[in-house]
């Protein structure tokens, strides 16, 4: 019903070029995250989807018309900003009708829809507030409610939870994952935290400066990254990338090796390998762990920095080729700082890129 | 880091000071000076000792009394008629030296109407102070709301972002760099009589059929003229004041209006205008004040004529204080639109305050 097909979009303010030539199919009732780090035209491209702003050139398709040259109310869409965009002068009743309002529907239509969505919101108790009487989080629901409320086939989200404290955000998230799997509508989110991304998205969409670097599902981009830059923006902490020699190579193997690395064989994944190329090894923080004895693929270096978080011990390594590295151990350790530590890791979970 | 000056408690006082004192002297001392003169019979040279005298500036200027009077009947008791209406005896023979109507001594007769046989006067002490003060109300009434509204159509219209549109702002703006006496001295030549640009104008759009009109020197057109020009010089200044309220407004909620699907008018009328609100209540109460103290045009234009039509209170206020020498009475005067202004400004704040 309200898939959405971006085909060579792209948008240039004269000579900026934000948006370099985008495709991207979304399915209907899919949630689509499109995530990268800020000015990579994320919220440029939600926008044009919005049809805030124009197209330059390619074509928008939303449930099997072009809507490049429409305006927003006639796409069909509804749309939660970062700043929420509640109307400071109404109350949370007349925000969250104010579609309704504008639609000119009856009072009784109204209350029922409004009383509907208060419901699914949980913010019965706010309807008769003002915005300036409300917290982040509930100013947040109301916008949310201005957007059910039309019952619209695509909701845009730009950035909803960067305004809020962290424990509200993850409540907040999961309000969203639950309304999404009520509602069965597209949803396209747009946000910088990876942790929205893999935790809400059907498909992630990674952008950086204004080209799809990556799409697919959460565990897809997460355990096969095409890129490095996908590879270092998924994940908490990020990946950690080992500059590397690649001493031989057979197919989709290569025994890699460098000043703190004894040669250790890795898959090749991405590309190929050739000897005597220089390649990035990279190793994510969690499968990195402390060994007490010589095995292979062993990384030596000293600990420079501990972070204790209970659950988890995130330790700073600086390597004897004085690269610095992370390794986060699910359980409680301690290390004294300036002492000598070998880690291990599984070299079937590495990521090689080679140049 | 602040400088030793910025820190120095002194030196914030000595350089406020000099513009302190001028305040000091020139409008905070003479407001009181003011108050207390109304209440005397100060002139502004006499030789004669200065004597309080009460309310009799304000009984003077304000003094006003209705004066029903029947027509004059013949000896049987019919009333007797000239040229076919009633006559009525003369309002001199009540309000001079006629002992049966003391507190009718001196005043003149405002306006009258006829209620079946008996005609009713409305007199007052000084009638030239009433009439200043209904053309004053005149100019108040057309000027606010049309200056207003004007202002915030300029502000909607250059609110936009096109090529060159700091050319217009820039031309609505210009009027209220000019100082009103030279505007008032050019446009006395645009409403002139004869060969006004006005006259011309008119003449030329309509073949001639428009006839030459003395703008200021017909009791009929002259504040109407003079309203029309006051609310072309000061409309840029208004329009900037709502400028600024409409930036202050989030794009984002214009966006969010967008995306819910209002029209232009709904955007304005549950967006733009509800923004507003302080901005309006701001450019209401000054074009308000400003307009209580029209005195310049006057003063250029046309001196309160013809036939007092252009009166205004505060030209009245200076006529009555340097022209007559009558300290005290220009003193009440003052007083007098003090508290009207005051309590018009009161009325608007509680009208626009913010209900919860």
């Amino acid at each position: 019903m309200a898939a959405i097909t971006l085909t060579g979009l792209k948008k240039s303010y004269g000579n900026a070029h934000v948006i370099k030539g985008v495709d991207i199919a979304i399915e209907d009732g899919e949630f689509c995250v499109f995530v990268g780090p800020s000015g990579c035209g994320k919220s440029t491209l939600l926008r044009m989807i919005a049809g805030l702003e124009d197209i330059t050139d390619g074509t928008l398709d939303i449930g099997g018309r072009v809507v490049n040259d429409l305006p927003p109310k006639d796409r069909g869409v509804a749309m939660v900003f970062q700043s929420y965009a509640i109307f400071p002068h109404m109350t949370v009743r007349e925000n969250v009708a104010f579609g309704l309002t504008i639609a000119g529907d009856d009072k009784a239509t109204k209350d029922a829809k409004v009383a509907e969505a208060a419901r699914i919101l949980q913010m019965e108790h706010l309807l008769d507030r003002r915005p300036s009487q409300l917290s982040g989080g509930q100013r947040q629901r109301v916008a949310i409610g201005r957007a059910i409320v039309r019952k619209p086939q695509v909701f845009l989200f730009d950035e909803p939870l960067s305004n809020l404290d962290a424990a509200l955000r993850m409540d907040m998230r999961m309000e969203i994952g639950k309304l999404h799997k009520a509602l069965g509508a597209t949803m396209v989110y747009v946000t910088h935290d990876q942790v929205e991304a893999m935790t809400l998205a059907d498909k992630i969409v990674v952008l950086k400066d204004g080209l799809v670097q990556q799409i697919g599902s959460p565990m897809d981009l997460y355990h096969n990254p095409a890129n490095e830059f996908v590879a270092g923006f998924l994940g908490a902490p990020s990946m950690n990338f080992l500059e590397v020699e690649v001493v031989s190579a057979n197919g989709d193997k290569a025994v890699v090796r460098n000043a703190a690395l004894d040669p250790v064989e890795v898959p090749v994944r991405v590309g190929s390998a050739q000897p005597g190329q220089r390649a990035r090894l990279g190793i994510r923080p969690q499968y990195l762990a402390p060994t007490p004895d010589t095995e292979p693929g062993q990384l030596h270096g000293t600990v420079m920095l501990t972070e204790r978080l209970g659950s988890e011990t995130v330790v700073e390594v600086q390597l004897r080729d004085k690269t610095p590295l992370i390794a986060a151990l699910t359980r409680d350790a301690v290390f004294a700082l300036g002492t000598p530590v070998n880690l291990g890791f599984d070299p079937a979970m590495t990521h090689l890129f080679a140049d | 880091m602040a400088s030793k000056f910025q820190r120095s408690n002194r030196t914030g006082w000595l350089m406020a000071g000099p513009a302190g004192l001028l305040i000091a002297g020139f409008v905070i001392l003479p407001f009181f000076f003011a108050f207390a003169l109304s209440f005397t019979n100060q002139r502004l040279i006499s030789p004669n000792p200065t004597e309080f005298t009460g309310l009799a500036n304000y009984r003077q200027l304000l003094g006003m009394a209705v004066l029903t009077v029947d027509p004059v009947v013949d000896a049987a008791g019919a009333v007797v008629l000239k040229d076919g209406v009633p006559e009525y005896p003369a309002i001199r023979s009540f309000t001079r030296n006629n002992p049966d109507y003391p507190h009718l001594q001196g005043m003149r007769e405002w306006t009258s109407f006829t209620w079946g046989d008996s005609r009713t006067y409305i007199l007052a002490r000084d009638v030239v102070f009433l009439t200043a003060i209904v053309n004053t109300f005149i100019f108040v009434i057309v000027v606010a709301p049309v200056q207003a509204g004007l202002a915030l159509g300029l502000a909607l219209l250059i609110n936009q972002r096109l090529r060159g549109i700091n050319l217009f702002r820039a031309i609505y703006f210009m009027p209220v760099v000019v100082s009103i006496v030279v505007v008032s001295l050019l446009w006395r030549f645009i409403y002139d009589g004869n060969s006004g640009l006005l006259n011309n104008l008119l003449g030329a759009i309509s073949f001639g059929a428009i006839p030459q009109i003395d703008w200021l020197g017909n009791p009929s057109t002259a504040l109407g003229a003079i309203i029309a020009m006051s609310i072309w010089q000061a409309v840029g200044f208004h329009m900037v004041i709502w400028l600024s309220g409409l930036q202050t407004i989030s794009p984002t909620l214009y966006e969010a209006g967008a995306i819910e699907g209002a029209s232009k008018w709904q955007t304005f009328r549950y967006i733009t205008w509800p923004g507003l609100r302080n901005t309006a209540v701001l450019v209401l109460i000054v074009i308000t004040m400003q307009a209580f103290a029209l005195f310049a045009q006057i003063d250029v234009m046309t001196s309160g004529g013809p036939l007092d039509s252009t009166q205004t209170i505060v030209f009245q206020a200076i006529e009555r204080g340097y022209g007559k020498q009558d300290i005290s009475g220009g003193s009440a005067i003052s007083v007098i639109l003090f508290v009207i202004v005051l309590t018009i400004s009161l009325i608007q704040r509680w009208l626009t305050r913010e209900r919860t």
